[in-house]
C-alpha cells in the first residue's frame, strides 16, 4: 500500500501573498492566500483573525458540495493558524481544482498548508492530510484514485498536526468500527511522509538563503 | 490602486517610449501553453497572467428555435485568487465584459461549428461548455482567456456517437476514440491600451499599465486576417486610421500567437501518441518545486487509539443537579477576581456603567448560590435640589425600593421588588419637598 507521488510548487502566483500547487499523483489543487488583510466589518472578529475559504471547482458553478468543503477547510485552518495574533483581520484562502483523480479533500488541505507556509502566516504546526478508502472487501487503500473512491464502501479523510493530533476527520460511507481505527492508523503513518515532504520542500525553497548566509559568513 | 508617484512615473516613461518591463510598444509577453491529462484542459501563461480552461460536453435536448444545432457555453470566472479586487458572488463589470466579448468572438463568429454538434435533430444535441478560471491577473486577462478558450476547444475530444434510425449510442472513451470538435478558425483577442488621450498606444499592458490607462480597445482576429470582433472600451476617442492601424498590428500578433498555439497542440498530440517525451523542465533546477515519488506506507503495530476509562476522570467534571432547571459544576464560592474594598461583600458587579440603577434580582427560595444585590453607590450626588417634578428620570436608591437591607441568601420573603410603589413614594417625596421650597 503506497502513497502516490507527491509534488508541490510554491510561490507560483504573482499577485497573491502566497500560493502553492499540490499534487497527489494526478490530483492537482492550487491554493492562494491573501492576508492578513482588511476584513469586512460584518465579518470582523475582535480578538481573532477571520479565516475565509473559497473553493472553486474545475467545471460548473459552485454549489452546496463546494460550500461544505469550504467549511471543512476553514475549520482545519482555524485549528492551526494562530488567529489571535491578527485580530480584526482576514486571512483569505482560495482554492482552485485543476484535476480530480481521487483524494481531493486531503490534496486541498495540504495545498492550504503549504500556501499558508509560503505566505508566512503564523501557525502552530503543519496539517498533513491523507485519505483512506475502505473497499467492499474490507481492504484499506491509502490515497485512493477516483475509480477506487467511487467503488469503495467508505472514504475517510484525516488531517493530522504535530505528528499525533487529529485536526480533521471526514467520512463518506459506512464501515465497521474496527475498520475506522485501522484506517486511522494507516492514515497516521502515511501522514508522516507528507510531513517529511513539507519539511524537505521548505528546506529546498530556503536553500539559496542558507547558501547566501553561509557565503556571507565565509567572507567575513 | 496605484500611488500617484507610480502613476506619474509610468505615464512619463510611456511618453519617453519606455515600459516597466523593458518591452517595446508592440511587444507581447511570452505565451506558454500547457495541457493537462484530461482532454480540453489547458493552462495558458501570458507573462505572469495565468488562466485555466476546461472544456466539457453533455448530450441534451436542443433549443426549440434551433432543433438541429448544438450549443456553446462560455463561462469566465475571475477568481478572487487572481487579484485582491476580485470577489466571489455577483459577476463584476469586468467579468461580464470578458464573458460577452468571448461569446461574440467564439460563438457568433462561428469558430466552433454548432451544426456538427447535432446528434438527432430535435431530440439530442451536444452542448459544449468552456469553463475559464483566471488564476493570476497581471494584465491582459482578455487576451489570455481568449487564447485559453480556443486552444481548449481545439484540444477537446467529444465521445463518438452512432445513430441508427432513432437509436443513439454514445460510445465511452475506451470503446471508440473520441472525436475532435469542428473548429473552423481560431479567433484571438488582442488588447490595446491608450494613454494621453489617444496619443500613446501599448499592446498587451501589464496590470500596472492597465491601472493607469485612459481607454482600451479589443480587436479579435484570426490568422486569415478576418476581424471577428472589435470593442472600444471607452475612455478615449480614436480616429478611424488609428483603429485601422491597430487592426494591422493585431493581424501580425494573431499570426504569431496562432502559430504558437498550433505548435503546442501538435506537440501535445505527439506526446499523447508516445512519439515524443514531454519536455518537462527539470524540477531540481527550481527551488520552489519539489517532488517525492510513491512511498510505501508502513504498517502500524500498536493501535493508535487507546481506549480511555471514563471512570478515571476526576470529580472536577461532575455535574450536580440542584433543582428543577438548575445544575452546578464546580463549587461556586467567593469570586476569584480582585474586588475593591469599597464595594463590601457584594459578589456581583452592576451591569454597565449605570451606577445609579439597581439590578433587580428575583431570588428563588431554593437557590444555593449566594446572590446579593449591590447597594447603589451613586456617583452623582442625588441632590434634591437638582430634581424637579418635570424631570422624567427618577433615581431610585436601594432605600427607596425596599427600605430594607439587600436581599440575602434566598430568603423566603417575596423576592419581587415593587418598583411602582417605590416610584410613587419617591414622587410624593419630591412634591412635598418642592412644595416646601416654594
Amino acid at each position: 500500500m503506497s502513497l502516490r507521488s507527491l509534488s508541490c510548487e510554491q510561490s507560483l502566483l504573482a499577485r497573491c501573498d502566497g500560493s502553492a500547487r499540490f499534487k497527489h499523483g494526478e490530483t492537482s489543487v492550487v491554493a492562494a492566500v491573501y492576508g492578513p488583510g482588511d476584513v469586512k466589518p460584518n465579518k470582523e472578529i475582535i480578538n481573532k483573525a477571520t479565516i475565509e475559504v473559497t473553493f472553486k471547482p474545475k467545471t460548473g458553478l459552485p454549489g452546496c458540495a463546494e460550500t461544505a468543503l469550504e467549511k471543512i477547510l476553514q475549520d482545519t485552518c482555524e485549528a492551526v493558524i494562530l488567529t489571535s495574533l491578527h485580530p480584526r483581520s482576514s486571512i483569505s484562502i482560495i482554492l482552485q481544482v485543476e484535476h480530480d483523480d481521487g483524494s481531493l479533500l486531503p490534496c486541498c488541505i495540504n495545498a492550504c498548508c503549504v500556501a499558508l507556509m509560503d505566505t508566512g502566516v503564523p501557525m502552530r504546526g503543519f496539517v498533513c492530510a491523507v485519505a483512506c478508502a475502505v473497499q467492499q472487501s474490507g481492504e484499506e487503500i491509502i490515497d485512493p484514485t477516483l475509480e477506487q473512491e467511487q467503488s469503495a464502501a467508505a472514504v475517510l479523510t484525516f488531517g493530522f498536526s504535530n505528528e499525533s493530533e487529529i485536526i480533521t476527520s471526514h467520512m463518506i460511507g459506512q464501515i465497521a468500527q474496527e475498520k475506522f481505527y485501522s484506517a486511522l492508523s494507516f492514515a497516521s503513518s502515511a501522514a508522516k511522509t507528507v510531513s517529511d515532504f513539507y519539511r524537505s520542500s521548505a528546506e529546498k525553497k530556503l536553500s539559496k538563503v542558507r547558501s547566501c548566509m553561509s557565503r556571507n559568513e565565509s567572507m567575513k | 490602486v496605484l500611488s500617484r508617484c507610480e502613476r506619474e512615473f509610468i505615464l512619463r516613461a510611456i511618453r519617453d517610449g519606455q515600459r516597466l518591463d523593458g518591452r517595446s510598444t508592440y511587444d507581447y509577453r511570452d505565451i506558454t501553453v500547457s495541457f493537462g491529462s484530461e482532454r480540453g484542459h489547458v493552462e495558458v501563461q501570458l507573462g505572469s497572467t495565468r488562466v485555466l480552461a476546461q472544456v466539457s460536453c453533455q448530450a441534451v435536448k436542443p433549443r426549440a428555435n434551433r432543433p438541429a444545432e448544438g450549443q456553446l457555453f462560455i463561462n469566465v470566472e475571475l477568481s478572487p485568487m487572481a487579484s485582491p479586487s476580485f470577489e466571489t458572488g455577483r459577476p463584476s463589470k469586468q467579468t461580464v465584459e470578458i464573458n460577452r466579448l468571448l461569446e461574440r468572438c467564439l460563438r457568433e463568429s462561428r469558430a466552433v461549428d454548432t451544426e456538427s454538434l447535432c446528434i438527432l435533430a430535435g431530440k439530442l444535441v451536444w452542448t459544449v461548455r468552456v469553463d475559464i478560471n483566471a488564476l493570476d491577473d497581471c494584465g491582459n486577462l482578455i487576451g489570455c482567456c481568449s487564447v485559453a478558450a480556443i486552444t481548449a476547444l481545439a484540444h477537446f475530444r467529444r465521445p463518438d456517437v452512432t445513430v441508427s434510425g432513432e437509436d443513439v449510442t454514445i460510445h465511452p472513451a475506451d470503446e471508440k476514440n473520441p472525436v475532435p470538435l469542428s473548429v473552423h478558425h481560431k479567433p484571438i483577442c488582442i488588447l490595446f491600451s491608450f494613454f494621453g488621450n489617444g496619443d500613446f498606444l501599448l499592446c498587451d499592458p501589464g496590470y500596472k499599465e492597465e491601472a493607469v490607462m485612459d481607454g482600451h480597445m479589443v480587436v479579435a482576429m484570426n490568422k486569415h486576417r478576418e476581424v471577428c470582433c472589435v470593442q472600444l472600451g471607452g475612455g478615449v476617442a480614436l480616429l478611424p486610421d488609428q483603429i485601422l492601424r491597430c487592426t494591422h498590428i493585431a493581424s501580425v500578433k494573431v499570426a504569431e500567437i496562432t502559430e504558437k498555439i498550433d505548435f503546442a497542440l501538435l506537440r501535445d498530440e505527439r506526446v499523447r501518441r508516445g512519439e515524443t517525451v514531454a519536455m518537462e523542465e527539470d524540477d531540481a533546477d527550481f527551488i520552489t518545486k519539489s517532488q517525492v515519488d510513491a512511498v510505501e506506507v508502513q504498517d502500524v503495530e500498536e493501535p493508535i487509539v487507546v481506549k480511555k476509562d471514563w471512570q478515571e476522570s476526576g470529580d472536577e467534571s461532575r455535574v450536580v443537579v440542584v433543582g428543577h432547571g438548575t445544575a452546578v459544576i464546580g463549587q461556586g464560592g467567593q469570586s476569584q477576581w480582585d474586588m475593591d474594598d469599597d464595594n463590601g461583600d457584594e459578589q456581583f458587579e452592576v451591569n454597565g456603567g449605570d451606577v445609579d440603577d439597581v439590578t433587580i434580582v428575583e431570588t428563588k427560595p431554593k437557590k444555593k448560590k449566594k446572590k446579593k444585590v449591590k447597594k447603589a453607590a451613586p456617583v452623582v450626588d442625588v441632590n434634591d435640589d437638582c430634581i424637579s417634578e418635570e424631570e422624567d428620570t427618577v433615581v431610585l436608591t436601594g432605600e427607596d425600593i425596599g427600605g430594607k437591607k439587600p436581599i440575602v441568601d434566598g430568603e423566603k420573603e417575596n423576592g419581587v421588588i415593587d418598583l411602582t410603589a417605590a416610584l410613587k413614594r419617591k414622587k410624593d417625596q419630591h412634591t412635598k419637598k418642592g412644595k416646601k421650597r416654594k
